[in-house]
């Protein structure tokens, strides 16, 4: 009896988006007197970060620091409508649609700025940290708060935008299955490195090592909080998880925690990644959905990993040691050559 | 985590301000400080609790009906059937012209899985209502259940769902989805090798920290608030709307913040009993699942079961090949027949192979019914592929990741659906990867590009 180390591969792409039920979303921007930007939304933030991204994507948009944008969401009498946060698409779609909404506000931003500066509009940026400047001369500058109280109280102007990203349904051929099923696809392959237990069949995952390609990361560091959860539930999907662990046997259901089984922190291998860019035509500043790609390629990785330390394939999930022992001892009752 | 620069570099311009930075996420102080509020962190004068009674049985005709028992109960503020709901019969995604009604919010003659919701208890307390559920009487006729989704689909199976009128969702006429490119068969007697291998997938829950849920209020205008961790606000209140047979401009949804969705709180469940509870007792309604619920009861993601037979030739191009999938529904439609359709769009995974053929089946068994998952249609499909590339580059005697490299889709390729390849990414991500394990490469591999057509 003894250890035995492994080493398997696996890639993946993931689509974005729900093309084949038509996929639009909206969003309202205006600015208070306060010089804070309200984007109103109806969609729901599910811990991942959506409001954060959703900050970011606008405040790029109209040229303000994070700090002046206000997410106001989810509710159905205030936010104008979602589809919902699901199928890799809110950073995508929702993003898309605060940029619209963005421009539009800007514009009015800008127009009011060159009347009270008395240049053209043309002429004025914006420097991302609340101020609105003549190109190339810092000096002859206004806050973006006081253009915002000059846009109600003198000029009589909302400093505001709609946006709206739809995106047409894609009905597949009944015959053919011709489809447009997403706009944008992100990219990952998954290195796994196990260690089988030949004595008890428990794997244990020593090392994910892998690469994602996501668009253009919006905020790097959120990416690589969907990475490492990602990769935590691919990893749990592989070896640990179901509710019905002798499927289609409906016997032996787990009720709670004790008896669904998950890795804990303990059991979480060395991770480590690195991210490529390659930015999506249609996505806000280039990104694409991240969020559920991440669990998918570190599950057969996993399973390639075992086989390739102890010769066994186990062809159905999860990967438990009853299956993994139950194979080393059929391959062993009956040596057969690999495959 | 490094990011990697070199690779497409021509394609991106520089960070923005605001976007490229890593940004604090705006809850995470809240969450971890406790300061965070989600819905069941409300409280309401007056709340009532809403507990089920669930069906035992995997499939079973239901007779009779006695609820005196439980009404008697001191607490027991009002007990709710299929025949107080307005428009019992539904489907979420009819919302996208996804037919037909399916699926009833409480069991009328009939439950087809075990925890099927029938009567709803409103009580003055949880423990209260627990107690009443108990003293509810269902009198059943246990009937024949299938599990097997190729059982389900033999002639004189059990039929789990008389709404379908087969155990299948049917796609235009079709029992299953199809993708049709090319022709395997031809793809087959060219190759040098043709495998066949079967996969499988069990049941698997979303797990998240905070269970489904949701609070209603009635409001003194008339209309009704609903305070919910749905992932999708309209999705819900316009459900609710057609099962409640109210006009949609009498329901407010506020949610936001979730603890936690992975595709689980996409469904339409406890918000419409609890409006209709709230509705007819003119009380606040609280209706959340336990523990229990959340992993037996609610949806989880579709167990699979793939068969891939592929055509692949001694230099490692596969030439062909053709997928059976089968996913399993459950009970009723929810979510599946959509991920049924995205799981044959995404076969034959990111290769370039010039026939194909998928059938996808969407089957209905006597289990929980499955839903959204995240990676919802695919994740299990990816395992499939996956192992099956490494038993192909093994049967060939190439190296898994050069196996890939060869069969990659590149930009300018043609898909088994129909449509062009952009932004193609795969051999980049096997380069960056392989890099950084330690994993060799041959130098052509090494300068392969999915900017590149071929492959």
């Amino acid at each position: 009896m003894a250890k035995a180390r492994g080493r398997g591969v696996a890639a993946v792409n993931y689509p974005t988006g729900m093309n084949l039920g038509g996929d639009p979303s909206q969003a309202l921007v205006h600015a208070t007197t306060t010089g804070n930007f309200v984007v109103s939304l109806s969609s729901t933030d599910l811990g991942q970060g959506l409001k954060t991204v959703m900050t970011q994507i606008c405040a790029e948009a109209i040229g303000v620091p994070p700090e002046m944008v206000i997410i106001d969401t989810a509710d159905t009498d205030t936010g104008p409508h979602c589809m919902g946060t699901f199928a890799s698409r809110g950073t995508h779609r929702i993003g898309n649609a605060i940029i619209m909404a963005a421009k539009e506000a800007r514009k009015v931003l800008m127009d009011v700025a060159a009347d009270e500066l008395e240049v053209s509009a043309d002429d004025l940026e914006t420097d991302g940290k609340g101020a609105i400047h003549v190109k190339g001369v810092p000096s002859r500058s206004i806050p973006v708060f006081e253009v915002a109280l000059a846009a109600h109280f003198k000029h009589g102007k909302t400093v505001s935008g709609r946006g709206i990203f739809m995106q047409t349904r894609s009905f597949p051929d009944p015959e053919t299955g011709k489809m447009v099923p997403a706009t944008t696809y992100a990219h990952a392959c998954t290195i796994a490195e196990v260690e089988v237990d030949t004595e008890t069949g428990e794997v244990e995952v020593l090392s994910l090592k892998s690469a994602y390609e996501v668009g253009h990361a919006l905020n790097p560091k959120m990416v690589e909080q969907q990475i490492v959860g990602g990769a935590w539930m691919g990893m749990s999907h592989a070896l640990y998880e179901t509710t019905e662990p002798y499927y289609p046997d409906r016997a032996h259901g787990p009720l709670d925690f004790n008896e669904y089984l998950m890795p804990g922190p303990g059991d979480v291998p060395a991770m480590e990644g690195v991210i490529l860019e390659r930015p999506s035509q249609d996505g806000p500043f280039g990104a694409k959905g991240v969020g559920e790609m991440t669990a998918n390629s570190p599950i057969p990785a996993i399973a390639n990993a075992i086989f390739d330390a102890v010769g066994i394939r186990v062809d159905s999930l999860p990967i438990t040691p009853e299956k993994v022992l139950r194979g080393i001892l059929a391959q062993a009752a009956s040596p057969q050559p690999a495959e | 985590m490094e990011h990697v620069r070199a690779f497409f570099a021509a394609e991106r311009g520089d960070d923005g301000k605001a976007v490229g930075t890593s940004l604090a996420r705006s809850d995470a102080l809240g969450h971890v400080t406790g300061q965070t509020q989600f819905y069941a962190d409300r409280q309401f004068p007056g709340m009532l609790h809403l507990k089920m009674v669930r069906s035992p049985h995997d499939h079973a005709r239901i007779r009779s009906i006695d609820t005196s028992e439980a009404e008697k109960l001191p607490g027991v503020v009002r007990v709710i059937t299929h025949k107080d709901v307005p428009a019992n019969v539904y489907t979420i995604l009819r919302l996208i012209q996804v037919e037909p009604n399916d699926e009833p919010v409480l069991a009328e003659d009939k439950v087809r899985f075990k925890g099927e919701q029938i009567v709803a208890i409103l009580a003055e307390s949880e423990a209260i209502a627990r107690e009443a559920v108990a003293k509810v009487k269902v009198d059943y006729e246990v009937l024949p259940a299938v599990f097997d989704v190729e059982e389900a689909l033999e002639p004189g199976a059990p039929l789990v769902n008389e709404y379908h009128g087969n155990n299948y969702f049917t796609y235009e006429g079709h029992h299953c989805r199809r993708v049709r490119h090319g022709n395997v068969e031809k793809g087959f007697a060219e190759a040098d090798h043709v495998i066949e291998e079967r996969y499988q997938s069990s049941p698997i829950e979303h797990a998240p920290v905070e269970t489904t849920g949701c609070i209603v209020v009635p409001e003194a205008n008339g209309r009704l608030t609903c305070y919910s961790n749905t992932q999708a606000l309209f999705f819900t209140l316009d459900n609710a709307g057609l099962i409640l047979n109210v006009p949609f401009q009498k329901l407010r949804l506020i949610g936001g913040t979730v603890g936690g969705g992975f595709g689980g709180k996409v469904d339409v469940i406890t918000e419409p009993v609890a409006m209709l509870a709230a509705m007819l007792t003119g009380r606040p309604v609280k209706y959340a699942y336990s523990r229990e619920e959340e992993m037996q009861v609610s949806s989880p993601r579709a167990a699979e079961r793939i068969y891939i037979k592929d055509g692949v030739m001694n230099d490692g191009r596969i030439v062909a090949r053709q997928v059976r999938l089968y996913v399993d529904a459950g009970a009723y439609s929810r979510h599946s027949p959509y991920g049924t359709t995205k799981a044959s769009a995404h076969m034959p995974g990111p290769y370039t192979i010039p026939n194909v053929s998928v059938d996808a089946h969407c089957v209905y068994t006597n289990r929980t019914p499955s839903s959204a998952m995240r990676g919802f249609g695919v994740t299990i499909g990816d395992f499939a592929l996956e192992v099956q590339m490494d038993k192909l580059a093994r049967l060939v005697g190439m190296d898994p990741i050069a196996f890939r490299i060869r069969n990659a889709y590149r930009d300018g390729d043609m898909k088994a659906h129909g449509e062009l390849t952009k932004g193609a990414a795969l051999v980049e991500t096997m380069q960056a990867a392989a890099q950084l394990a330690g994993w060799p490469l041959s130098a052509e591999d090494t300068a392969a590009s999915s900017m590149k057509a071929g492959g």
